[in-house]
């Protein structure tokens, strides 16, 4: 449990600090992968099979975010030419 | 006692892993720490008894969902401002957020750590995960095969409108 909390929390720090638009899509994978040891350590303990069901879903989500993900992020690249999270401050509003 | 061992073994090489994802420059080497991570929490969900879960994170995450990360690194640019500068300028904001939020979770969970874990590793083998996903929700099954044809979909677009916009 301590561990998924820290993950979790390694995690936003890491979306929130880094510049680089790939890091900051790894930091929320961390923090899907903590909420997923929650879940698969609350499974455990209520032993019901209800969270591991929930994890495997979780596990499909995470897979088709990152397919569009990734497709956005080449294309932000490809027009800035950077990968600097601070040059799409366009999107301020 | 060497379950406790290992498993103590497995959590800290996540923690570590996890905290070398914010130190460490390069992307690649981000995304091989966040790899190492997630082996040792596949081992963390075998020590745990579900094994299904630790052979479906080994196989999506590792095996999917972080090659398509390392050819996208690959794909894109290495000389970037955004490696010699590693932080924005959130840095200290950032932190201090992430320790008061810890704060705050540590808190409102503090009353779970107490409970010994019943060892109940017997229901967690392949078959009654079958039986349970398929006899009790079926239906989020079938919904999970839109989801991803609505993500296939939308990455098509994605890519289609881009390239129309630039040329």
């Amino acid at each position: 449990m301590g561990l998924s909390l820290a993950l979790f929390a390694i995690g936003l720090l890491g979306l929130i600090v880094r510049r680089n638009l790939l890091v900051m899509l790894m930091c929320m994978e961390l923090m899907l992968n903590g909420v997923n040891l929650s879940l698969v350590t609350f499974a455990q303990r209520s032993a019901t099979l209800d969270g591991a069901v929930m994890v495997f879903l979780s596990f499909i989500v995470a897979a088709s975010e990152i397919a569009i993900a990734i497709p956005i992020v080449l294309l932000l690249v490809r027009r800035r030419r950077t990968l600097d999270a601070g040059a799409f401050n366009e999107l301020k509003g | 006692m060497i379950e406790d061992l290992l498993m103590l073994l497995f959590g800290s090489a996540a923690a570590v892993g996890a905290l070398l994802m914010l130190v460490l420059r390069h992307p690649m080497r981000v995304a091989l720490a966040l790899i190492a991570t997630m082996i040792s929490l596949g081992g963390i969900y075998g020590l745990l008894g579900v094994h299904v879960i630790a052979v479906f994170q080994i196989m999506i995450y590792v095996g999917a969902v972080m090659v398509f990360m390392v050819y996208a690194i690959m794909l894109l640019d290495v000389r970037d401002p955004s490696f010699t500068e590693r932080y924005s300028r959130l840095l200290w904001p950032g932190l201090a957020a992430a320790v008061v939020l810890l704060g705050v979770l540590l808190d409102a969970t503090r009353f779970g750590f107490a409970d010994p874990a019943p060892a109940v590793a017997r229901q967690f083998g392949v078959q009654p995960f079958s039986v349970a996903f398929l006899g009790e929700y079926w239906v989020y099954f079938e919904l999970t095969s839109v989801l991803l044809v609505v993500a296939v979909l939308a990455a098509v677009a994605i890519v289609k409108l881009g390239g129309r916009r630039r040329g």
